[in-house]
């Protein structure tokens, strides 16, 4: 019943959604199985020629050190995608769990929080980012840690206002007036009606930590090798770009194309939705 | 033998896509005609399509829909075949009134710039020739300083004038045909009076034909000729309007006209008041309240009821009205602990209850329940009626699901609906459904006193009426009492043993339903019911112009009554220097007024 | 009823602006608190870094009192502070310079960029909203919507890398590094700034173009807007002198983002341009944990987003009548 729905739910889908889509199952599927299809050792000097073309031997050529682009691609893309989903989910988990505090809380926690990350908003995802990697390093840990936080207060602005806005619907105050607890308003009242909308703020956030990580790790600042997420094969091979190599091009298209991908399938499905 | 018809419309339908994607026709195969200088009512329920052929008229169809049918308006025809389009008449030779004109005003624009701006787009006047035409309009439709209140906001006016300065849009082309959509129902009674009395002068005045749109038959009674009653997209009946409110030929018009006027059958033999001595079910005493900070003296920022006493017997039912704003909500808000009062008590059983829900007891809670007026709101549609029901039901009695279950198939039977609801989610319900669905989660808990804030006021009336009739059959079946919020006074007169009119949050009248029949009645009690429009033609003539208020220039206050600023029959020297009292009458009423009974009675 | 007197009438909005001007300031300050906690107190000894795992006791102790690091918390953040806003932020732990110098140095050059992305990029974001929101649904707005999305998403080191590999690596039209020459010529200027500027403004248009679209179409599904057009109001008419002035208050809000962002986030662009600019000079701290510098660049980045989302207040306070009149 409810596959059917889906599935139908995917037919209406404009093209650029399905698109999307396809392109969102694709990355999640090379996260999970990248590096048991890659070809070669990611780490492995495999190819005597550095910045080679592509070969039906080295699909995506070969690197600045002469590694194969594409085994390096498979496991940049789980690095991308693994930790990028886990900074979303925490960002969003920190994020509207306050939200829903403030929601149901007393007036003063609603105060405190909304003045907080009123504070923490006013600064620049990317500069707050920077200063605390400038502060604390980036291990895997503590980068996946610091870019949750970073996206933490812009998921609490979106998740506040859907909360308090449902928070003042009547059913929340015939709940309340039953005698409900603070936790059951939270959960059962208000959290199943914010999923929707949610949701696609969700995937926008997932994008800008795509982006920020990659940037990070771009200008060096990320992801320390030997561990390399695609922003970091980007960077690793710029003395490539004057001859166009694949090295360089293809952990870029990989990005844009998960990206890209993310957005058109929002897109489309908050925009059927409103229809 | 008639002149050629000025609107001509021939089988107009209209098409728009169903949520599914499948066509569905919102106007069915719909003919009239309007001769020059006449009235035309549409009337029928919400979703009728009234609104629909309403904006035909102006060769306009909201997105996503599609016109088909043949219209012509003078020489203007929907395709072009006459000499002009419709669509090239719209605000110069046809023009619209919409239905909530402080949502149609533009925000930040003067309201004379958008009065007068279809004259200038469409050249029919010069600017100073339609500022000037426009104060003319603004003095014959009744509007305060005509020179001047051009130049404020929208959001500087009220609704009545609003809709007024609306109507003056309209007129200011000298069109040939003006529609009027809905324009009082968002409107106060009190206000609607006067807005409807200016209208039919104007169009009287002017010559106007007109398509007036509404769902109220004793409004379009008053300003319509003919009435074409429309149910689904079709059209039921149309005649003259008092063939049709006299001798109506098609059932539907029928069951239109029953609803207007309720009579309810399970009506409950009036409860006594309670015995001196004993302690009613519920009591409220000398409430304050207001939203906002609480300041020293312990008042609120916004303060909104003012020494507000009512009580309630067991299974009685009372009513409470007032104007929208009146804080009639609040009262509620505050018997059921949503909010607590600055000052006063709220007593069950002659006990006090605390003055916020988290210091009551489970017990106490159960015994009152609260339904709110939009159910589209008021039920979650994360969760299906089963589920909504028997969270209450666990969470008060600790029903077993098995229980539960076997609990919300007698509810759900108890309010006439088919026991396989239980799994449907809440969205999937029409709106009387869900209301229905509303009521059975109060009744879930079985308490002893349900208050019911606006909980037909959404309602198409012939709904409203089955959900009356259901309230009067619960009440004499399991003696629940209700306390009964709404803003119209023939619902609170057909269910409620016992009335109270609220004024800006004082109480300014109570008494038994009885006393409400005539006179004496307080001064604002008597404008609420004489506002109400009756199911005659001449009803709206015989009203007369309201009388002038001699404070009109007083500012509302606290310390006198309230209702000075607006009394037609304020006392200088008394209402205007100290707070009224409250006066019993011998029918048994209450009225907080410096007239005496006899003053009271005469006027 | 009373017609308001001149005087009074902007009492209310005044103090409207007042308070935000009030409140940005209060929030600034949390901000610096933030900014220095995390940088400041909570990274450990920044003299134990400097000199390394070989020195002694003796050897930190000297430097953290000569850094002032052994004084209280509290004390050291009022330091600080004080000289951020005197305009002396400290020296440079890297450069051995003031860290005002630098900054003076880097900053024209950061509003250059930021000033020709902005007369670039802003009237076509303009040109794009408009144009999306008017054809809604149709063909336009759909090929529109896909571009921008997609624009909106793509990483700026791919923009730049395309815009280097087309440009500068095939047709040799444009440098791939930004040098600004000493008093250029206006071709020399512009060939200068053509790439960064461009791959700017991509993201700008991309971003405030949607951003335009959807304040636009919030206001048309708005009921005075079908009113107007019941009215016989033309197209244009209604865009401009209806739908456009109760738009502004989310217009500017989002200029002010995109400014902000040209201001402080053109991070990439300023690296692969090797662009002597304010936002370079950033990473440039973070990499060599020059904490002053870094500290002095945020604030300056933070306050110039304080600032333009005030500014953007301000506007949409002015233009709305109801906040206008208090
Ligand atoms: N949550 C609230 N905050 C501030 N003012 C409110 C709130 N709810 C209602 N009010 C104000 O209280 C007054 C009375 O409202 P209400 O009790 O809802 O009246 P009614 O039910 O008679 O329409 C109105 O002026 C309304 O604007
Ligand atoms: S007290 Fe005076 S002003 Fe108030 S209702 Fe009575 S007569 Fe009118
Ligand atoms: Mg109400």
């Amino acid at each position: 019943m409810s596959s059917t729905r889906l599935f139908r739910a995917v037919a209406r889908l404009p093209l650029s959604g399905k698109i999307g889509l396809v392109l969102v199952i694709f990355w999640i599927v090379i996260a999970a199985i990248g590096p048991f299809i890659a070809p070669y050792p990611p780490g492995s000097f495999s190819n005597q020629e550095v910045f080679s073309e592509s070969s039906s031997e080295f699909w995506l050529g070969s690197d600045y050190l002469g590694r194969d682009v594409l085994s390096r691609l498979l496991s940049g893309a789980r690095f991308t995608v693994g930790l990028s989903a886990v900074a979303v989910a925490i960002a969003a988990s920190i994020g509207t769990g306050f939200a829903l505090m403030a929601a149901v809380g007393p007036h003063w926690v609603d105060e405190l929080l909304s003045r907080a990350m009123d504070t923490l908003i006013s600064i620049p995802s990317k500069i707050f980012a920077l200063v605390l990697v400038a502060a604390f390093g980036s291990s895997l840990i503590l980068l996946t840690v610091i870019i949750a936080i970073t996206y933490v207060p812009g998921n609490f602005r979106i998740a506040r206002s859907l909360a308090v806005g449902l928070a003042r619907l009547d059913y929340v105050e015939v709940a309340r007036a039953r005698g409900e607890g603070r936790l059951h308003l939270a959960l059962v009242e208000v959290l199943p009606n914010m999923i929707r909308p949610l949701c696609a703020d969700i995937g926008l956030r997932f994008v800008f930590i795509v982006l920020l990580l990659s940037g990070l790790s771009f200008l060096g600042l990320g992801l320390q090798p030997p561990d390399a997420d695609l922003g970091s094969l980007v960077r690793e091979n710029t003395s490539g770009l004057a001859e166009g190599a694949l090295a360089i091009i293809a952990p870029a298209v990989a990005i844009a194309s998960l990206t890209v991908g993310v957005n058109l399938l929002i897109d489309a499905a908050t925009q059927g939705k409103a229809r | 033998m008639n002149p050629a018809p000025h609107v001509a419309v021939r089988n107009l339908s209209v098409t728009v896509r169903a949520p599914d994607g499948s066509p569905l026709r919102i106007v069915d195969d719909v003919s009239f005609t309007i001769q020059r200088g006449e009235v035309m009512a549409l009337i029928g329920e919400s979703g009728s399509g009234k609104t629909t052929i309403a904006l035909s008229l102006l060769g306009y169809a909201r997105s996503g829909a599609k016109i088909s049918g043949a219209i012509t308006v003078g020489k203007a025809s929907f395709g072009g075949a006459g000499q002009a389009t419709l669509a090239a008449q719209r605000g110069n030779r046809i023009t619209y009134v919409a239905q909530s004109a402080a949502a149609a005003f533009n925000p930040s624009r003067r309201v004379i710039e958008q009065v007068i701006e279809p004259a200038l787009i469409h050249g029919t006047a010069s600017a100073a020739e339609a500022r000037k035409h426009s104060m003319a309009l603004f003095e014959a439709l009744a509007l305060p300083n005509p020179e001047t209140i051009g130049s404020r906001y929208p959001h500087e006016l009220s609704g009545g004038q609003l809709q007024r300065l609306m109507a003056a849009m309209a007129l200011i082309t000298r069109p040939d045909l003006v529609i009027f959509d809905e324009p009082t129902t968002a409107l106060d009674v009190t206000t609607q009076v006067e807005v409807l009395q200016a209208f039919r002068k104007v169009v009287r005045e002017q010559g106007a034909t007109g398509v007036y749109v509404s769902h109220d038959l004793a409004v379009v009674a008053q300003m319509a000729d003919q009435i074409l009653v429309l149910n689904r997209g079709k059209v039921r009946e149309q005649n003259s309007v008092k063939a049709v409110l006299e001798t109506p030929s098609d059932d539907y018009t029928q069951t239109l006209l029953a609803a207007a006027q309720p009579v309810i059958k399970a009506a409950v033999p009036t409860v006594a008041p309670t015995a001196v001595g004993a302690a009613p079910l519920l009591s409220i005493e000398g409430i304050h309240a207001g939203y906002g900070a609480i300041d020293r003296n312990g008042c609120a920022a916004h303060p909104v009821l003012t020494d507000v006493s009512l009580h309630i017997g067991r299974g009685a039912a009372v009513g409470v009205i007032g104007e929208s704003g009146s804080g009639k909500s609040t009262v509620a808000r505050v018997v059921a602990g949503l909010l607590a009062p600055t000052a006063g008590t709220v007593s069950l059983d002659g006990e006090p209850l605390a003055a916020s829900l988290n210091r009551r007891t489970r017990e106490q809670l159960r015994r009152i329940q609260i339904v709110f007026q939009n159910a589209d709101i008021a039920l979650n549609p994360a969760h299906s009626v089963g589920e909504i029901l028997g969270r209450v039901l666990r969470f008060y009695h600790g029903s077993s699901s098995h229980q539960a279950r076997q609990r919300i198939a007698e509810l759900l039977d108890l309010i006439r609906l088919p026991a396989g609801i239980a799994d449907r989610r809440c969205d999937e319900l029409s709106g009387g459904q869900k209301q229905r669905v509303n009521l059975a989660r109060a009744l879930a808990a079985n308490p002893d006193v349900i208050l019911c804030d606006e909980v037909t006021s959404a309602l198409d009336t012939v709904v409203r009426e089955a959900i009356l009739e259901l309230l009067a059959e619960l009440r004499r079946d399991l003696g629940v009492a209700y306390l009964f919020i709404s803003h119209d006074i023939a619902t609170v007169k057909a269910l409620c043993d016992e009335i109270v009119v609220l004024y800006k949050g004082t109480r300014v009248e109570s008494g038994l339903r009885d006393s409400y029949a005539a006179p004496p009645f307080h001064p604002y009690t008597d404008l609420l019911i004489s506002s109400v429009p009756e199911l005659r033609t001449d009803w709206l003539s015989s009203v007369g112009p309201q009388a002038s208020a001699r404070f009109a220039h007083m500012h509302e206050s606290a310390a006198l009554c309230r209702f000075v600023p607006r009394c037609p029959v304020a006392v200088a020297g008394r209402c205007d220097v100290t707070p009224p009292p409250h006066r019993a009458m011998t029918a048994g009423n209450t009225v907080l007024c410096h007239r005496t009974e006899s003053e009271l009675t005469g006027s | 009823m009373s017609a308001a007197s001149p005087a009074s009438r902007w009492r209310g909005p005044l103090q409207l602006v007042a308070k935000r001007i009030g409140l940005a300031f209060v929030t600034l300050g949390l901000v610096s608190a933030v900014i220095f906690t995390i940088s400041g107190l909570l990274p450990g000894d920044a003299a134990q870094e400097l000199l390394g795992q070989g020195a002694t006791p003796e050897q930190i102790a000297a430097l953290r009192s000569e850094m002032g690091l052994d004084r209280p918390a509290l004390v050291r953040y009022f330091g600080w502070l004080r000289g951020i806003v005197i305009g002396d932020p400290g020296k440079s732990l890297v450069a051995n310079m003031p860290v005002a110098d630098i900054i003076s140095e880097r900053l024209p050059n950061t509003l250059v960029l930021a000033g020709l992305t902005t007369l670039f990029a802003v009237p076509i974001a303009f040109l794009v909203g408009i144009w999306s929101a008017v054809t809604r649904g149709h063909a336009a707005d759909r090929a529109l919507n896909i571009m921008t999305l997609a624009m909106v998403a793509l990483p700026e080191f791919l923009v730049a890398t395309i815009a280097v590999l087309v440009f500068s690596v095939k047709l040799l039209w444009l440098p791939s590094i930004t040098i600004v020459p000493q008093d250029p010529t206006l071709v020399e200027f512009l060939r200068a700034y053509a790439m960064p500027v461009m791959v700017l403004g991509v993201g700008v248009i991309a971003q405030l173009g949607r951003m335009i679209r959807a304040a636009i179409i919030a206001e048309l599904d708005r009921p005075y807007v079908e009113m107007a057009v019941l009215k016989g109001v033309s197209q244009p008419r209604l865009i401009f002198r209806h739908v456009l002035p109760n738009a502004v208050g989310p217009i500017v809000n989002a200029m002010a983002l995109s400014l902000s962002y040209l201001f402080g986030g053109a991070i990439i662009v300023e690296t692969i341009f090797s662009y002597p600019g304010l936002a370079s000079l950033m990473v440039n701290a973070v990499t060599s944990r020059d904490m002053p510098l870094l500290q002095a660049c945020a604030m300056l980045f933070c306050a110039t987003y304080l600032f333009l989302v005030l500014i953007a207040d301000t506007v949409a306070i002015l233009a709305n009548p109801r906040l206008r009149q208090g």
